[in-house]
């Protein structure tokens, strides 16, 4: 019998999450390439001094909204948020007055690096859609740390994205979890410690009217010839990983992927527009003992979040993009509130190099129009659908996401209410680190690409 | 519901339903063409604005909108849409999809035979405060005929505000395909078209003879053309880079057209010849990512032009995002706009594009009754539409989202 601990405790993708140290060039002829690192994360915080912002509004994500208050963050991490605050020598200290203070934005759903501007068809990286399960790709490998969205993004208060493969297909790849920061590789953007997601898709995207799956039957009979398949890989290894015989099995790399799903060890991250086709994704779950940890897109979330509050499966959902498939015909501006009123975990996110630099007003045109709906939501609560719940899909929810003492400081300056179409952040620190500054062009770095171009960066 | 629902039958309906008088009361006005007014009157009779000010009497027998604390402003006119010619346009749905016929130059094409009043983009479009709206073709060096109609009736006749309102070309990387795959390629093709359709008109009876040489394009496209050569149709052209921008004052000036520029991404740059041309640019102000097509975007575009004094009219153009024209509007705010300018790009400096700034886009006696009351700042996110009214009839503020919103607000739902 397998034991289920074991085969944990020696799960390739924990080394490959370790991030510790190794020599990179080294050759390491007694072990498996299963398991040696992989790809991992070498980013590396930024030193900044310490940073104290007074007198400012204050949403932590964490349940308070703060008049007059100040935070104070240092070595990357907040170290208070309260109202009185002593000043340590050598913290640089910005005046909040009017201004308001929120953790960095996360955007559960980007494809920034994988269909990055100026989206040629060269760029084109983020389908490989040759087969219905493709669960053997990783996004971080088509990722291109020179799309000159990235600053864009920036500007707009983003700190952490999880980067998608696309929707083409059943089983997309891999997804990665990124530090927004200038780099030259991905890896230097790379989350420490943050699992893999996995990219499902249903609908309308992967069916294909000539070749299978044709149908969405096809859809999810696709699924589950993957997962059937994946239990017994998975089998296979935990069994040889805890009693090393002679026979060792054949390294699958799509079977792998899947399998560290059977885990638990790599999210779900599920495209799923219609709520009868979500209902059946949570089956499928229950057939192969996997969550969806979110639903993405999920227009008809509001449909069945008494269904997904039951489940605990967050929806990131846009305000109100519609209309434009037939399985987006029934999307409401209410979807987000609905949720939350339900008792399901909602996410704002983007899917769009342009959403992604105002996600604060999608957040709030969505939680304006639950509270004309009659629904009570207030401003923390909103801010919590584009920082503290992303930090929980894209299971980092324990370093980010709120500001509170001890987690990263991922912050952004806000010139007013985020609430507001006339507010917009003035400085983004990542991890303590200010990587935008709009009032200092030096801190508003444009990507190789701007180069030599007209593009102006930020501007105003 | 019941009664929204029977409301909405009854705009439907249009027609000869007698248009009532009306006197919006109390709210802050703002006239677009003039400075707000605090604590005013509007009053809207016959289905135009009878009269605008801070010491107009309420008309006996009008209906009385209580407007207190209201802001009240023109509706909102949107230039470059698809609405009422398309719903769908992934998953190989085509059903609802009339905007691109195939071909070339089809300068005889309108799509305004092929408009659906009935099309649930509309009601949910008027939610936002849009009551005007051009219906656009795409696609090709010349892709057709642009209608402008306001967005409640259910007969074309009862909702058109100019048709055509322009002819579209592309100059784009879009338009490539037309020229052989070149940009120079689309810019000679339109001039010969041009040139060609200038022939036309003076060669009628040797066109019929087929007593010279092949022309550009068929008859009816040529005869199409006519109304742009002789300056009563203006030609929006599509340009983003700025030396596509650069040809289409070129074009504009060797044929005395009356040009206008649709995208206008780099337009920033050369705002100065753009306004001494007295050419409007109708852009998206969301616009900053590059593209080769124009990788000068920057978010301030709109407020360069304004500054240079270039009329700027603002639009969204992606079919999920049309209701998305305040939001767009408020951001140019965000963007270093003033606010009553980012009012304008939205109400007066469309209609003035469209040429139709006489009837339509401020609120000054005389004008088609266009009015929306608002919870407060249109521009900004917080606030909604109250009160709507097009050619001065109260639209009821219904549409497929909100009673989808009514059906799961409680679940399980109630069949």
């Amino acid at each position: 019998m397998r034991s289920r601990l074991f085969g944990a405790a020696l799960a390739p993708a924990l080394i490959a999450l370790s991030g510790c140290a190794v020599s990179h060039n080294a050759p390491a002829a007694d072990s498996l390439s299963v398991l040696r690192p992989q790809y991992p994360s070498t980013y590396k915080r930024r030193a900044h001094p310490p940073v104290l912002i007074r007198n400012a509004t204050i949403l932590t994500a964490a349940g308070t909204e703060l008049t007059g208050g100040s935070i104070l963050f240092a070595d990357g991490k907040v170290v208070v948020v309260g109202r009185d605050t002593t000043v340590p020598p050598g913290t640089t200290v910005v005046d909040g007055s009017g201004k308001f203070v929120t953790p960095g934005l996360i955007d559960t759903h980007s494809h920034i690096g994988v269909y990055a501007a100026p989206g040629t068809s060269s760029l084109s990286d983020g389908n490989e859609n040759t087969d219905p399960v493709t669960a053997q790709v990783w996004a971080e490998h088509s990722f291109w740390p020179q799309d000159p969205n990235i600053p864009l993004a920036i500007a707009g208060g983003i700190t952490v994205i999880q980067v998608l493969p696309g929707s083409s297909n059943l089983i997309g790849g891999r997804s990665a979890t990124l530090r927004l920061v200038p780099a030259r590789t991905v890896q230097e953007m790379k989350y420490p410690g943050a699992p893999y997601g996995l990219k499902m898709a249903c609908g309308e995207n992967p069916k294909d009217d000539e070749e299978y799956p044709a149908t969405r039957m096809g859809n999810v009979a696709g699924y589950r010839a993957a997962f059937a398949e994946a239990e017994q890989y998975r089998e296979k290894w935990d069994d040889h990983l805890e009693d090393p015989g002679d026979d060792r099995p054949e390294r699958d790399l799509k079977l792998e992927t899947l399998a560290e799903v059977l885990r638990g060890r790599i999210l779900v991250h599920n495209h799923c527009y219609r709520a009868d086709e979500m209902a059946q994704m949570l089956d499928l779950g229950r057939e192969f003992g996997f969550g969806i940890r979110s639903f993405h897109h999920a227009v008809e979330a509001y449909k069945i979040a008494d269904l997904l509050a039951r489940d605990g499966v967050a929806s990131s959902v846009w305000f109100d993009w519609w209309g434009y498939k037939m399985e987006a015909l029934d999307g409401i501006p209410e979807n987000a509130a609905l949720l939350q009123q339900a008792g399901a975990r909602a996410i704002i996110h983007s899917d769009s190099p342009d959403a992604i630099q105002r996600l604060n007003q999608d957040a709030a045109r969505a939680m304006y129009a639950g509270r004309q709906a009659g629904i009570e939501i207030t401003r923390d609560q909103a801010i919590r659908w584009i920082t503290a719940n992303p930090a929980w899909a894209l299971g980092i929810d324990s370093t980010t996401g709120t500001l509170e003492p001890g987690k990263a400081a991922d912050v952004v300056v806000w010139s007013g209410d985020p609430f507001s179409v006339y507010s917009k952040p003035e400085q983004v620190y990542n991890e303590g680190w200010l990587v935008f500054d709009r009032n200092d062009p030096k801190r508003q770095y444009r990507t190789d690409f701007n180069l030599g171009t007209s593009a102006p960066g930020v501007g105003r | 519901m019941r009664h929204a629902a029977l409301a909405l039958i009854g705009i439907a309906l249009g027609g000869p339903v007698r248009a009532q008088t009306i006197a919006i009361t109390g709210g802050t006005v703002y006239p677009v063409s003039g400075p707000k007014l605090e604590n005013a009157t509007v009053v809207l009779r016959d289905g135009k604005i009878a009269a605008v000010g801070t010491d107009v009497p309420v008309p006996d027998g009008a209906t009385r909108v209580d407007a207190k604390g209201r802001w009240v402003t023109p509706g909102l006119i949107h230039l470059r849409t698809t609405l009422g010619i398309h719903l769908l346009d992934s998953g190989g749905d085509e059903e609802t999809q009339e905007y691109i016929r195939e071909g070339q130059v089809k300068a005889s094409f309108t799509v305004a035979d092929a408009i659906d009043p009935a099309i649930m983009t509309i009601p949910v479009a008027r939610m936002e405060g849009i009551t005007s709206a051009a219906a656009v073709p795409s696609e090709g060096l010349i892709p057709g005929q642009a209608v402008l109609f306001d967005l409640a009736g259910d007969r074309l006749e009862d909702m058109l505000v100019k048709g055509p309102m322009a002819m579209v070309a592309d100059l784009s990387e879009s338009a490539k395909k037309s020229g052989g795959g070149s940009r120079a390629g689309a810019v000679q093709r339109l001039r010969r078209v041009l040139r060609d359709a200038r022939e036309y008109a003076e060669r009628r009876e040797d066109f019929r003879k087929a007593q010279i040489q092949p022309l550009a394009a068929d008859a009816e496209d040529l005869e199409a053309l006519q109304p742009v050569l002789g300056g009563s149709v203006p030609l929006y052209v599509i340009a983003n880079r700025r030396s596509d921008i650069e040809n289409a004052l070129r074009i504009a000036a060797e044929f005395q057209l009356r040009l206008a520029i649709y995208g206008g991404i780099e337009a920033w740059q050369m705002a100065p010849a753009l306004a001494a041309a007295k050419v409007p640019v109708i852009l998206e102000p969301l616009t900053d990512s590059p593209a080769f097509d124009a990788l000068g975007a920057r978010l301030d575009n709109a407020t360069l032009l304004r500054e240079a004094g270039v009329t700027v009219a603002a639009a969204q153009t992606d079919a999920a995002h049309f209701r998305d024209l305040r939001q767009a509007a408020g951001n140019q705010v965000r963007n270093g706009m003033s606010w009553d300018d980012a009012l304008r790009t939205v109400t007066l400096a469309p209609a003035e594009v469209a040429l139709v700034g006489a009837r339509y886009g401020s609120l000054d006696a005389g004008k088609v009754a266009n009015v929306v009351v608002w919870s407060g700042d249109p521009l900004e996110l917080s606030s909604r539409v109250e009160h709507l009214f097009i050619r001065g009839r109260a639209v009821p503020l219904v549409s497929r989202q909100t009673e989808l919103l009514q059906r799961y607000r409680k679940l399980p739902p109630a069949y």
